[in-house]
């Protein structure tokens, strides 16, 4: 048996639109990956917890309400107080271009805007869980 | 084949196996309730990593026991919102409590969407819960092949009760059977008449019935259409030997692949009709009531020893299963896989014939293994 991508795809903080988060998760699905999907207003321990146990590869963060600079880098400061720091964690949703080099200083790997792919968003996945899992 | 090189239980894998190094430490660090260690292990085990079975040798002599109780139903009956409002219930108690909830594999994409655990997400910060997402990976019977194995990981991990939700079923799915305790059928009004619910399958693994959403139309009728099959199953059985009334129950199932011979009596009502009762999962009505009728089940289940029977006769079964298993691996894989050529050659020139092939081959099998041969290695 292959082993499979785990991905828990979260909405963080208030905002109430999940449909991107949807189209993600669609879209992985049918790329053979198993998500995790936990639904809207996680707050950043429900999602690492959750990462934690559900054993993900990745976790993927879609967010429109601005608080990004906020509750992304708190999400890898709990990664990293789990030891879980090995966890790719990438965003999506609507993120000012001059908030991106601040993100990913914090670790977030990416940000995939409005109109991205999703066939980019799987290669990424898949690209960078392999190297994940050559260096483990 | 029993090596006896880690523990009188070890199967073919030395502790200076890498492989099996891995796991057996997160099994200890399991033992101590290491989340991410549970999590690994369980991924393992879903990746059907043998390395990650054989370290579940380590939770030998745990003397941990948990109450396992399978949740099932079709899809939409509500099951995943029952559980969350359960797990709330069973916290309240103080009991640790852990959740493996299936949800199903595209046949296509071998993705999943895996949205059980949406509905319990305000547990996600409790440490007193653990919720797993298993995707059914292409097992048709309502579970995982990865979940009895779960169970095992989670109840050495400490959990006092573990839920079992499995993918939303239809008549046949029965597997949770293997798995729990207690089963937990969860109806709802206005799937169809009377004739479904007299229908054999899934209607006979509950141990308790639940009709959720039960302030929709219909509800009523369908507690008293179970009630009605329910009551006259109960009178079947009554003054008979239950041997003669082979179709109820859980255990029955079991013992349908083959194996009850004097578990029969076990899989009983113990004297009782299993309780239907109506919930209203979004609103927690009728929450109290279920919990209370599953600690019924479990407190009078242990009294007559029937939980114990019932996973001496699992056990049985699964036993069976990785032997038929470890058998077929052995000839597709092992030295096995010379010999089945050589037989099939010689059937096909009618030098022999396919029942003396068979006891043959078994033969050369079981002698390889008698001469201690781990010829195969770890294979992850």
């Amino acid at each position: 048996m292959d082993r499979k991508i785990r991905v828990v795809v979260a909405k963080p903080g208030l905002d109430g639109h999940d449909r991107g988060a949807k189209v993600i998760a669609r879209a992985l699905r049918d790329a053979g990956m198993e998500v995790i999907y936990t639904g809207l207003r996680q707050t950043p321990e429900q999602i690492v917890n959750t990462a934690l146990q559900e054993d993900a590869d990745v976790i993927a963060l879609s967010i429109l309400s601005g608080a990004h600079n906020y509750l992304f880098p708190r999400v890898m400061e709990l990664l990293k107080e789990n030891g879980a720091d090995d966890i790719l964690v990438f965003g999506g949703g609507v993120i000012p271009e001059e908030d991106i080099p601040f993100l990913k200083s914090k670790g977030i790997a990416e940000i995939f805007g409005p109109g991205t792919p999703t066939s980019v968003t799987v290669d990424f996945i898949k690209e960078h869980v392999k190297l994940n899992l050559e260096n483990k | 084949m029993i090596a006896g090189d880690v523990s009188a239980t070890s199967v073919s894998f030395s502790a200076s196996d890498a492989a099996y190094a891995k796991y057996a430490t997160l099994a200890e660090q399991c033992k101590a309730g290491n989340v991410r260690a549970i999590a690994r292990l369980i991924t393992g085990l879903e990746n059907e990593e043998r390395a990650a079975y054989a370290a579940l040798n380590r939770f030998v002599g745990n003397g941990a026991v948990a109450q396992v109780i399978g949740i099932t139903g079709p899809p939409g009956a509500g099951k995943s919102t029952l559980v969350d409002k359960l797990v709330a219930r069973f916290r309240e108690g103080g009991r640790r409590v852990g959740v493996l909830a299936v949800d199903p594999s595209s046949p296509f994409s071998g993705g999943a969407i895996l949205g059980d655990r949406l509905r319990m997400q305000r547990h996600a910060t409790d440490p007193g819960v653990y919720i797993r997402s298993l995707a059914s990976r292409g097992a048709l019977g309502g579970v995982s092949r990865a979940t009895g194995a779960a169970v095992q990981v989670l109840e050495a991990a400490g959990y006092d009760i573990i839920f079992v939700e499995t993918v939303g079923v239809g008549q046949s799915e029965i597997d949770i059977v293997k798995i729990a305790d207690c089963v937990v059928l969860v109806s709802v009004p206005g799937l169809g008449d009377e004739i479904q619910i007299l229908k054999a399958g899934i209607m006979e693994i509950g141990d308790i019935f639940v009709v959720n959403k039960a302030d929709r139309d219909g509800a009523d009728r369908v507690v008293r259409e179970i009630r009605g099959m329910l009551e006259t199953q109960y009178e079947l059985s009554k003054g008979e030997k239950l041997e003669a009334v082979p179709d109820t129950l859980a255990g029955r199932l079991v013992a349908a692949a083959g194996e009850m011979e004097h578990h029969a009596d076990v899989h009983a009502f113990d004297d009782k009709i299993p309780p239907v009762v109506k919930t209203v999962a979004e609103t927690g009505y009728g929450v109290a009531e279920l919990a209370d009728a599953i600690a019924d089940f479990f407190a009078k289940a242990s009294e007559s020893g029937s939980v114990t029977d019932r996973r001496i006769a699992r056990a049985r079964v699964q036993i069976k299963d990785l032997v038929a298993e470890h058998i077929l691996e052995r000839i597709e894989n092992g030295p096995g896989a010379t010999a089945l050529n050589e037989m099939a050659k010689r059937v096909v020139a009618h030098k022999t014939d396919y029942y003396s092939a068979s006891m043959l081959l078994l033969h050369e099998i079981l002698l390889q293994e008698g001469a201690g041969g781990n010829d195969e290695g770890v294979k992850t």
